[in-house]
């Protein structure tokens, strides 16, 4: 057992797949010789050498294609695009080809992949370079979206994701490179499509993804203390394939449920989750879903204007005890 | 023997040093092309003649299927574009990969897959390619080495780098060729895909087929340079190439040199073919905006049929095994359209499948 940042985890999760399976291979813009511009893949390039673990140019399209290509002929790439907000420039391999090759070829093309790409907000850089964009991904058939929120389920789900032979878009946040946790030592492997509950509790369930996991948990400790009301929060994970019997059950035995998303409010991924709650669990909800989001607005630069705008741990608590107490 | 690029006054000189010339007219080129010797040898010449008219009996007939309502959607013909696909054809090792564009049946066909298989594609038949669940744009054939054709603009050149570089990266000996069309110069993933096959030198064939027309608007109204391929080569430090795309053998020739340089480490290829859409950019497409006497200058004096017809009479093959060849493909086209015809609509079982590896589409619990 050592403590492990978030960045550290993205280097040793990769570092176990390439250890593993010589058909692992990682391309994107400065990851090699400079280990990532947010130091998440450092001493890569020194253990594995420059056939496999390649610098890019700028060429987002470039990379997203060439990853595809060398999936489908064999490989298992690993790409990087630095930015998630990027992904709007090479979108065409996300929203038309990985994704729908196999359905497209009756099954000859198989795309195994995955593209990591750093997501969310919380660092001061802007519309561009601070989006959530899970819920980009997640509405495209044949994509699957996770987003880890801990150092160990970066390297667990990490490796479920280049095992995985489907492509994978693997949304690392940020804000949470540099926090650390808990990791095992040895291999870890983990499973998609499984949300975890982070913390029992009984009068309301709270549903968070990636940097909103700790804030839901830290607004869950503060909810208890300060007015009695005992949460259950799950981290949701992986958006696809998603884990709707863990949040089915918990809201069938809390009653109530919350999303925390930071991605702004329309089409948001709570939405599809609460459209699922409001199907198949209507008759255990004891009052209405209530969304916690990113107004629909870009993101702002400004700390002070930043903060307002993403969820934070007190706008969760107020708006969980207001709903609950109305 | 050189294809290719005629001399300007003055060179111009690649990254390594190596001087190069900037494309010039098609004529000139063509004209040396013509002159050179006969090297082919008569049974690659009889097979670069079975594909030309295989291919161009498998698309008309595939344009008189949609004119009788049998043929949906869309479909993009290389009628009049047949010698590019044929020459790449006879010149890939079976191991070799292509990458197509939605105006792909040709280049699918030149990898020897069966006819029936991609008119019933194109029908919509559960006899199809791909059982009707890709269409006419999306032809693919992992077997014959077919990686798939593209109906997005550009976003095939990419993805053959990527096969280039798993071969690479495996020292397999394979060869990736990604066949395109001149409007296709003008996109982004064009210059990053070349840059990038540069960078990497990877073994990898980029196959431009100008056939003058972007869509509906000619390429010189919307493109910086005259060769819309050949003319870009030099911001990549590729030599500038123009073949004669009408010409099998100069085709085969130019895919042979091309393909045999990749395969040997040299690094990427970037060739233009001159050539000529006989038909509109798509079914809905009458080609309207050509001007007068285009088509059929095209069609009397530039058709690559024509010329390789005549080419081997010239060189001593005899009619009647030319008569033959054209025969058996006509045959060839009428049973497979009557077995496309006689095929099912594909069965709703499938229209849910492989969405995911695990075969179906369950994205929940």
């Amino acid at each position: 057992m050592a403590e492990l940042t978030y960045r550290d985890a993205v280097a040793r999760g990769i570092a176990q797949e390439m250890s593993r399976d010589a058909d692992v291979v990682f391309l994107g813009e400065d990851v090699a010789k400079a280990g990532g511009v947010f130091k998440a893949t450092v001493g890569l390039l020194e253990q594995f050498g420059p056939l496999r673990v390649r610098d890019t140019p700028i060429s987002e399209q470039a990379i997203l294609g060439a990853a595809m290509g060398a999936a489908m002929t064999g490989l298992k790439p690993i790409a990087e695009i630095m930015f998630s907000d990027f992904i709007a420039v090479c979108f065409d391999y996300l929203a038309n080809e990985f994704s729908k090759s196999r359905y497209m070829t009756n099954g000859q093309v198989k795309c195994p992949l995955v593209v990591r790409t750093g997501n969310g907000g919380g660092s001061r850089f802007g519309a561009q370079h601070s989006q959530s964009v899970e819920n980009w991904c997640m509405m495209i058939p044949g994509l699957k979206v996770v987003a880890p929120s801990t150092p160990r389920d970066v390297i667990g789900l990490l490796a479920a994701a280049v095992r995985d032979p489907d492509p994978v878009i693997f949304f690392e946040h940020k804000s949470l490179y540099a926090t650390k946790g808990e990791v095992e030592d040895g291999e870890i492997v983990d499973a998609l499509g499984t949300a975890k509950i982070v913390r029992a509790g009984s009068d309301a369930t709270i549903l968070a993804l990636a940097l909103m996991v700790p804030r839901a948990l830290a607004a869950a400790e503060k909810l208890k203390a300060e007015h009695g009301i005992d949460c259950e929060v799950i981290d949701v994970r992986s958006l696809v394939p998603l884990d709707t019997q863990t949040i089915l059950r918990s809201v069938a035995s809390t009653h109530r449920l919350f999303t925390v998303e930071e991605n702004p409010r329309l089409c948001g991924w709570g939405a599809e989750l609460v459209s699922i709650v409001a199907d198949e669990a209507f008759y255990h909800l004891d009052g209405p879903p209530v969304r916690i989001t990113t107004p629909h607005i870009p993101l702002p630069a400004a700390d002070f204007l930043e903060d307002m705008a993403m969820p934070t741990v007190d706008r969760i608590c107020g708006t969980v005890r207001r709903s609950l107490q109305a | 023997m050189r294809f290719g690029p005629c001399p300007r006054r003055q060179p111009c000189y690649n990254s390594a040093g190596q001087a190069y010339f900037m494309a010039k007219t098609l004529t000139q080129t063509a004209v040396s092309l013509r002159a050179t010797p006969d090297d082919v040898d008569v049974q690659l010449r009889l097979k670069l003649y079975r594909m030309l008219v295989e291919i161009r009996e498998a698309e008309q007939r595939a344009y008189d299927l949609f004119l009788q309502n049998l043929v949906k959607g869309t479909s993009h013909l290389s009628l009049g574009q047949e010698a590019v696909a044929a020459g790449y054809g006879a010149a890939m090792e079976p191991g070799d990969l292509s990458f197509c564009t939605y105006r792909g049946h040709a280049h699918t066909l030149a990898r020897g897959v069966p006819i029936e298989k991609v008119l019933g594609e194109l029908m919509g038949r559960d006899i199809g390619l791909l059982r009707g669940k890709g269409g006419s744009m999306h032809l693919t054939s992992v077997e014959h080495g077919v990686m798939g054709s593209y109906a997005i603009i550009g976003a095939h050149l990419p993805i053959a780098c990527g096969s280039a570089w798993r071969a690479q990266y495996k020292g397999a000996k394979d060869v990736s060729v990604c066949f395109f069309g001149d409007g296709t110069t003008n996109i982004g993933a064009f210059h990053e895909a070349l840059n990038l096959a540069v960078v990497w030198k990877l073994p990898v064939v980029f196959v431009c087929e100008n056939n003058l027309y972007m869509e509906y608007t000619p390429i010189g109204e919307v493109t910086s340079v005259e060769h819309p391929a050949a003319d870009r080569a030099s911001a990549y430090g590729l030599e500038s190439i123009v073949v004669d795309g009408q010409d099998a053998d100069a085709v085969y020739r130019s895919a042979k040199e091309a393909l045999d340089k990749a395969r040997a480490g040299g690094g990427p290829s970037l060739v233009e073919y001159m050539t000529y859409r006989y038909s509109g950019h798509s079914r809905a497409d009458p080609a309207k905006y050509r001007p007068a006497g285009e088509l059929d200058d095209w069609r009397e004096n530039r058709d690559a049929i024509k010329i390789y017809r005549q080419r081997m009479l010239d060189n001593g093959i005899a009619e009647t095994q030319i008569a033959e060849i054209e025969q058996d493909a006509r045959r060839k086209v009428d049973e497979a359209t009557e077995k496309c015809k006689a095929s099912p609509a594909p069965p709703l079982e499938i229209l849910c499948t492989d969405v995911y590896a695990d075969g179906g589409w369950a994205w929940r619990n």
